[in-house]
């Protein structure tokens, strides 16, 4: 055995997880510039590369595909090695996920604003960049499932499956979603007619949140809690259950997307059906995570890590039962097109994608470059409450507004007409848009703290080589 | 009733089956020592694959 193959690969997470740092705050800037955007129209007015369609797609696609992506290649790729107990597959295959992934993202950053899209929501990405994508993906999934291959470990870990289901489900929507006919370089029109195409991006866009933004970020969860704990996961058996519950159902609510639209109406039914059953393989990854800790509570109080990871899962856990009830047809008729969506989405994804990324960055970064811990405990901790009180003012703030959009949209006057015009509910949202403004302002700050105590704890350190454990 | 109706309410039910065949194979007897085994992997991941264990104190475990 040569001496590369008995140390792990962590180079290529070392670059993803750098990466994710740097594209958070650039998603979560843009992301601050567009909620300004709501209060002040008028940034950024003449130029046309800063206008709100622009930069909305840009700052989604950001915080979804480079931010969140670069996490879930860094933790995917550092549990399978150390769970398999084995160096990556795929020798050149490797770096090329890090720079075609990194490619893409640049290549977003620059499309987008300049205006080229396919008009597909979380979809944007114009042909070119879609072919590129599947090449990154399909390298991906030899690297990871060449390496579980090869495992030298009898069991294959959970957090592992989700990882599996994750990076299978996304390559099959990627190309049921992208099928589009090229007219130019930079044009494509979808393969599917109306309605057909609201579905099939329906069932792309919310499986993306199913498979991206969950099972995914539950196979992090699946090794960094149990680790950050020095416990076992709480039940493995009802961790095999709540995954097969869980990807066997997400496929099915998309419609839910879709209430009250051209879409026939039992389809909407269906897709209301299975997002109630959802709430319970969602609430069995939730229990399983934070249960891990029973036991073991005191640990809360002195480790901002685990405080990150446990509080991502209370999050998830609210945010997979709001889903539901915003999925059945007499709640979403109230909330659907008004900020209570803005608000739901936002509650998973900084209160759980982005708590668990960062608990897990800070657990894993001091590991990649030979440090016992980060630079800082105490900056971990401020940034913690920066984070989540800049959540809560978000979410809440949001959930005002949207109730209040609902219920000014609906209301009607004895002889029928409308009781306040569309410009009356909008003027109503500017304090509510502020408080979300100052909400994820004070996110962003937090993650400008992470980039400080990161800098701290790398610069100088020497990237360390861990050999895989060898039998003796 | 249409034929394909039938088609349904039978697939409904395979697909039952299927949920309540996972839900007893994870939690039969048989399957135990291995999802310990399984459960334990972060925690070991420093020891080589092949190694015995140490005997695991019970307290760390939620069996």
């Amino acid at each position: 055995m040569s001496a590369v193959a008995k140390t792990y690969n962590d180079k290529v997470v070392r670059q993803f997880a750098i990466m994710t740092v740097v594209w958070g705050i650039v998603g979560m800037l843009v992301g601050v510039i567009i909620a300004a955007q709501m209060i002040w129209p008028q940034l950024g007015e003449g130029i046309s590369w800063l206008s709100f369609g622009r930069l909305r797609p840009l700052h989604t696609n950001a915080v979804i595909f480079a931010f969140g992506g670069s996490v879930l290649f860094a933790a995917s790729y550092y549990v399978v090695q150390r769970t398999c107990q084995v160096r990556l597959f795929g020798g050149p295959l490797v770096p090329f996920t890090f720079w075609g992934w990194q490619a893409i993202i640049l290549l977003a950053a620059i499309t987008l604003p300049l205006g080229l899209t396919s008009s597909k929501e979380y979809a944007e990405l114009e042909w070119p960049i879609d072919v590129l994508i599947t090449l990154v993906w399909v390298a991906y999934a030899i690297v990871f499932f060449g390496t579980i291959i090869l495992r030298k470990q009898k069991h294959i870990y959970v957090a592992n499956w989700f990882f599996g289901a994750y990076i299978i489900t996304i390559a099959v929507l990627h190309l049921g979603n992208s099928a589009e006919l090229p007219v130019s370089l930079w044009k494509s029109y979808s393969a599917y007619p109306g309605t057909i195409d609201a579905m099939v991006e329906w069932w792309y866009g919310h499986n993306a949140v199913g498979f991206f933004l969950t099972a995914a970020f539950l196979g992090m969860m699946y090794y960094f809690i149990p680790k950050q704990a020095g416990r076992p996961v709480y039940s493995y058996r009802l961790s095999v259950v709540h995954f097969w519950a869980l990807v066997s159902i997400y496929m099915w609510a998309g419609p839910h997307h879709l209430m009250y639209t051209a879409l026939p109406n039992w389809t909407q039914s269906l897709g209301m059906v299975f997002s109630l059953i959802l709430l319970a393989p969602s609430w069995g990854g939730m229990i399983n995570g934070i249960m891990t800790l029973s036991g073991a509570w005191y640990k809360l109080r002195t480790d901002p890590i685990l405080r990150f990871l446990i509080v991502s899962l209370s999050f998830y856990g609210m945010s997979t039962f709001e889903g539901p009830m915003m999925s059945v047809k007499t709640v979403n008729a109230l909330s659907h097109y008004t900020d209570w969506t803005i608000g739901h989405v936002h509650s998973g994804a900084l209160g759980w994608v982005s708590l668990v990324t960062i608990g897990t960055l800070y657990a894993l970064l001091p590991k990649l470059f030979g440090k016992t811990e980060m630079y800082s405990v105490k900056l971990i901790n401020t940034h913690f409450w920066l984070g989540t009180i800049g959540i809560v003012l978000y979410v809440v703030s949001l959930w005002v507004a949207g109730i209040m959009q609902g219920l000014m949209w609906r209301a009607i006057n004895d002889d029928g007409t409308l009781t306040y015009s569309f410009i009356e509910s909008l003027e109503a949202m500017y304090p509510f848009w502020t408080v979300r403004l100052i909400g994820g302002g004070l996110f962003m700050l937090g993650m400008f703290l992470m980039a400080y105590n990161v800098w701290k704890t790398v610069a100088g350190a020497r990237p360390v080589q861990v050999p895989v454990p060898q039998a003796a | 009733m249409n034929w394909w109706g039938n088609l349904w309410g039978v697939y409904t039910l395979i697909l039952l089956a299927v949920f309540l065949g996972i839900v007893w194979w994870a939690w039969s007897a048989k399957r135990a020592r291995a999802f310990r085994e399984a459960a334990e992997l972060p925690l070991t991941e420093d020891r080589p694959h092949n190694e015995q264990p140490p005997a695991q104190s019970k307290e760390a475990r939620h069996e």
